[in-house]
């Protein structure tokens, strides 16, 4: 765990070094979260004094986008889409044995910290359905048992 | 002689193992002591056989698919360096079928360069078509665009040229050129094969555009979920700039185009033009009202052209051959082509690259070969989320935007999702309407609240209840977001939800 001084510094940091670029909240909080994994509460009133915008805009922003985080994410993040075209080859099935695998449901994080889960619309990898990323690592036709192995492997290498 | 070789960097084909085939014959080669050049090359889009490697030969290219890693000591053994046989030989790269019968323009190089080398694009007519801009008055560059036929690829096939036009014909210090880099329609991969595959022709397409309008800012929005695209942008923007094709004076031209992407924090709405504003100024991505246009009161409230990646890509080539080149592709008043994307339950999903007018029968079965499973296609989505489902009856329908719009259904981004008669299209309305209510961005009411009362009336008629009522509800709702919303995204979920109402009652639990 980061400890509040070390956070905040980073918070700083990233914050100074976008602060003046046409539009800088977008870039400034994906500035954070690649740092920090999430954008910490404690971050808000840093950058919203730094841009001149109230913490209420800066929570806004932050609770639109579904890929901004307040809380921090386990070591993996495993998203697991949900469009049509993954649908249209068995998602639904996929979707249903990695949460059984994991004991979680989609935006929670298992027990131990490992894994967090959760879904995205579409990753692009289209002709290859069903798809889903561990990391930032992409893997296309995931049948369950290709699951099982790719997390097992994941686990071996932590 | 060094053999070189080619193992693609795609994200699908790394999907699939690509990397560690790259890595094994790397290996391998070093453990036989042999030299050899290895190219991370784009995908050449036929996605069944990814990995898909090939060898440069005298005869040409060569390849073999789909390899895994546990498979290169074999292609070794079989001197597949000198275009040896083996099981996963398929011949030539150029006369494979799927291949060779695409009138490939926008993705001309995909597949065949490294991506991200400048000399690479550039010894494969790449900067030509800005060669010809910088020599040319603003207005002709754009008139070369409008002669063209070009329609914005993104969807909603607005024609480019008239849209820069307005962008030139209002007077400003500051313009801008956006790049809508949001793809997230599912069953469409265009745009990132396009981005990882041949950055330099999105980059020199936005150029053009500045130099056309005088904007002299550009920016790419891309879609977060995209990171290899975002590192071969990158990579291509830092030597676009090294080498003077980007800057205060492009190529001593005296003419400045800067350019910068940005990323997008997955929200499927910041694809609508005016939200994607709104997240490029630092905003929740909110729905702007039009007018103003915004080419007239765009980014930072000033003229903005905001062009999908496709249609900007496609500008290079109309630059270079001339807008009637272009323009003699096509049918109708869809002119060119359109790469089209063939996903979901197809044999063989990939990227088909065609002159508009071809039907939906042929790309599903002559190219896409069927369903994966084996079993019939029950319905085909065409169009992304927002487009419509249709049954076996309208597959002879030619893919060309009028036509498809006489039939209530769109031709969007090009984008193909087949599905097998296994699929439960009440099933699937019912996620229309929950994907509607998980990324509508709140300001219209129509949109806000009827996706979530569409999900609610969906498990109802999905559980059989009160259907006398509920069906004709469900219409009444659907015309509300039809007529009501104030963009796309709400505006267009009752394609699909009405679309699999219309042409697949009996699973609704209602007479046809």
């Amino acid at each position: 765990m980061t400890d509040t001084s070390t956070m905040l510094a980073t918070v700083q940091a990233v914050t100074a070094a976008l602060k003046d670029k046409p539009g800088a909240l977008l870039p400034i909080l994906h500035g954070v979260q690649d740092a920090l994994g999430y954008i910490p509460t404690d971050s808000v009133p840093v950058i919203a004094k730094a841009l001149n915008l109230s913490r209420a805009e800066v929570h806004g922003v932050i609770s639109f986008y579904h890929y901004f985080r307040e809380t921090p994410p386990g070591k993996q993040t495993i998203q697991v889409c949900r469009a049509e075209s993954c649908q249209a080859m068995g998602a639904k099935h996929l979707e249903a044995h990695v949460k059984a695998k994991l004991g979680i449901d989609f935006h929670e994080t298992t027990a131990d910290g490992e894994f967090s889960l959760e879904p995205v619309y579409c990753l692009g990898n289209c002709a290859c359905s069903p798809a889903l990323q561990i990391g930032t690592d992409i893997y296309g036709r995931v049948s369950p048992e290709l699951f099982d192995e790719l997390i097992a492997n994941t686990e071996a290498a932590a | 002689m060094m053999k070189t070789l080619y193992v693609p960097c795609d994200s699908s084909a790394i999907s699939l193992g690509a990397d560690r085939v790259a890595n094994a014959i790397l290996r391998e080669a070093e453990q036989r002591g042999i030299a050899i050049q290895l190219v991370r090359n784009g995908s050449r889009g036929l996605f069944w056989l990814e990995p898909l490697i090939e060898v440069a030969t005298g005869q040409g290219r060569i390849a073999y698919g789909p390899v895994q890693a546990q498979d290169v000591a074999s292609l070794f053994e079989a001197d597949f360096l000198n275009g040896g046989d083996h099981a996963l030989a398929l011949g030539l790269t150029e006369e494979l079928p799927y291949l060779k019968k695409q009138q490939r323009l926008t993705f001309a190089r995909i597949g065949k360069t490294d991506p991200i080398s400048l000399d690479d694009y550039l010894a494969n007519d790449g900067y030509r078509g800005l060669n010809n801009a910088l020599a040319m008055a603003q207005a002709d560059i754009v008139k070369a665009v409008t002669d063209s036929g070009l329609r914005g690829r993104g969807g909603a096939a607005f024609p480019t040229g008239i849209k820069w036009n307005t962008v030139l014909n209002t007077a400003s210090a500051q313009k801008y050129i956006i790049c809508n880099a949001d793809e997230g329609d599912s069953g469409t991969f265009s745009d990132r094969m396009v981005m990882e595959g041949d950055p330099f022709v999105l980059i020199e397409g936005m150029t053009i555009a500045g130099l056309a309008v005088g904007a002299t800012q550009g920016y790419i929005y891309l879609r977060v979920e995209y990171p290899h695209a975002h590192k071969a942008l990158t990579a291509a923007i830092d030597s676009a700039y090294q080498a003077g094709y980007l800057g205060d004076n492009i190529l001593n031209s005296g003419k400045a185009f800067h350019l910068e992407v940005r990323l997008g924090a997955g929200a499927y709405v910041c694809g609508e033009e005016t939200s994607l504003m709104e997240s490029l100024e630092g905003k929740r991505g909110l729905v702007r009202f039009k007018p103003p246009l915004p080419a007239i009161k765009g980014l930072f409230g000033q003229p903005t052209v905001v062009n999908n990646v496709i249609s900007l890509a496609s500008v290079p080539i109309i630059l270079d051959k001339g807008g009637d080149y272009y323009r003699d592709f096509g049918m109708g008043r869809s002119r060119g082509t359109l790469p089209i994307q063939l996903a979901g339950n197809l044999k063989h999903g990939g990227l088909v690259e065609l002159a508009f007018g071809l039907t939906l029968r042929e790309l599903l079965y002559d190219f896409g070969g069927g369903s994966a499973s084996g079993r019939p296609i029950k319905a085909v989505q065409v169009g992304g989320p927002l487009g419509a489902y249709l049954p076996e009856s309208q597959f002879d329908t030619p893919l060309d935007y009028e036509s498809f719009a006489a039939i209530w259904a769109v031709v969007g981004h090009g984008g193909v999702v087949a599905f097998d008669d296994t699929a439960d299209m009440a099933e699937l309305a019912r996620y229309s309407m929950e994907f509607c209510a998980i990324e509508s961005c709140g300001k219209c009411t129509p949109c806000r609240i009827g996706s979530t009362r569409g999900m609610e009336l969906m498990d109802e008629i999905i559980q059989g209840k009160d259907l006398a009522k509920n069906v004709p509800l469900l219409r009444s709702l659907c015309d509300t977001l039809l007529n009501g919303s104030l963009c796309a995204l709400g505006g267009m979920t009752p394609y699909p939800v009405l679309s699999a109402l219309n042409h697949f009652p009996q699973d609704f639990g209602v007479e046809a």
